[in-house]
């Protein structure tokens, strides 16, 4: 369990670096939100994972999931607002 | 094998990551971006009173410091950005800057020093708060110590409440007196935001009432839960479902006073009928903090939310 919960946490925080790299390094915005919303969705979601068999009781593990599913929320949001006025601005930077 | 703690490394990480931010704050050309630096130095803040082990600090700061402060300064940033060419192209000549490095010397330097002069231990009324706690029926020695050890501080602290609302809605021009704060803001009424603010308020509202009422043993309050009520409020205006009140209406003008005057009344009867002013009769004490958080958390909200929307701009039935 322990190597299990420490593997998903990893995955997890790959995937951070990973839309890290991505926010720096793309071209415009549409695709720098594209690597965002990697961290956000898979990182979060890997790391919460990962937290799950670590959870003290049942009641922090569903706290756990609902702060994912909170911010899986509000991530899906803000990525579809800032996408759309970015297009709407017509020069995506 | 841990030559090094890892709490202390992370520590450390933490602290210079809230330098880094602090200084891109200050360095960064554009005031928009540096109000995106101080909203994330106020989420690195907040950890790092979480870290110091004040959790209820840490959710002020967070509420307050990152969002609630955040969102004014991202509002002025947009206000400003006419002006923007103009502020950048002004340079503050030499002495200026040297007196403004001075001035920010002798501040960071004289709280160093009083900070680094303290004894160790440190003098401390925690103890004594945290033995004292049960007589106001209260488990969170910071919950007793807000609402009753030092309910003077904390009656105040509503009143600049009232003090900031007042000093925002003096911005207003004459002839908007009476209307509505802010500007209508425009949202596709099939878009994500509006989604966003229909499906999050109800979770947000539950969170907030739960923040005021778990502050009873543990980290929460009135002024946490009341940023929550007050951000779930400006999410609905924002997404255009609903709109700023008029400034005029009895209502909002009784809920901005009503804290800080419940509050009031409480101490007066401690005057009149226990031992002083803001004494509490020890098997009423928890019913009477627990009215005075819950007319506050209204207060809060509607003063919190209406201090982001700004000075009254539009008439009544005006920008529909």
């Amino acid at each position: 369990m322990g190597y299990l919960s420490i593997a998903l946490i990893g995955a997890g925080v790959f995937f951070f670096i990973a839309g890290t790299v991505g926010l720096l390094r793309f071209p415009d915005t549409l695709s720098r939100l594209h690597a965002l919303t990697k961290a956000d969705n898979l990182g979060i979601g890997l790391i919460v994972l990962g937290l799950l068999p670590r959870a003290a009781d049942g009641m922090a593990a569903l706290k756990l999931v609902v702060v994912w599913g909170l911010i899986l929320l509000a991530s899906a949001t803000v990525s579809q607002l800032a996408g759309t006025a970015a297009r709407r601005e017509g020069r995506p930077r | 094998m841990n030559l090094v703690p890892l709490g202390l490394v992370l520590d450390i990480g933490l602290g210079l990551l809230a330098l880094a931010i602090a200084l891109f704050a200050l360095r960064t050309r554009t005031t928009y971006a540096a109000a995106v630096g101080f909203v994330a130095f106020g989420l690195l803040v907040a950890l790092a009173w979480f870290r110091l082990g004040a959790p209820d600090v840490a959710l002020t700061e967070a509420a307050i410091g990152g969002g609630l402060t955040g969102l004014l300064m991202l509002n002025a940033s947009a206000r400003l950005r006419a002006t923007e060419a103009a502020a950048e192209r002004e340079r503050p000549g030499v002495p200026l800057r040297l007196l403004a490095l001075l001035a920010a010397v002798a501040v960071a330097g004289a709280l160093a020093i009083a900070v680094l002069a303290l004894p160790t231990p440190a003098p401390t009324l925690a103890p004594l708060a945290v033995a004292n706690a049960p007589v106001t029926g209260l488990g969170n020695p910071v919950a007793a110590t807000l609402m009753a050890f030092r309910a003077t501080d904390t009656l105040l602290e509503k009143v600049v409440l009232v003090l900031a609302i007042v000093g925002v809605w003096s911005l207003a021009r004459d002839e908007r007196w009476g209307g509505r704060p802010g500007r209508r803001h425009a949202a596709d009424p099939n878009g994500v935001l509006v989604f966003f603010a229909r499906l999050l308020p109800p979770i947000g509202i539950v969170f907030g009432v739960y923040l005021l009422f778990v502050s009873a043993d543990l980290p929460g309050g009135a002024f946490q839960g009341g940023t929550i009520l007050a951000a779930m409020w400006l999410l609905a205006i924002m997404a255009r479902l609903a709109d700023t009140p008029t400034i005029d209406q009895r209502w909002l003008r009784f809920w901005l006073i009503a804290g800080p005057a419940a509050f009031l009344l409480v101490g007066l009867a401690g005057l009149a009928f226990g031992s002083g002013f803001l004494a509490y009769p020890e098997p009423l004490a928890k019913p009477i903090i627990l009215f005075v958080e819950v007319v506050k958390i209204v207060t809060v909200g509607v003063t919190l939310a209406l201090i982001v929307a700004g000075p009254p701009e539009r008439r009544g039935g005006e920008g529909r």
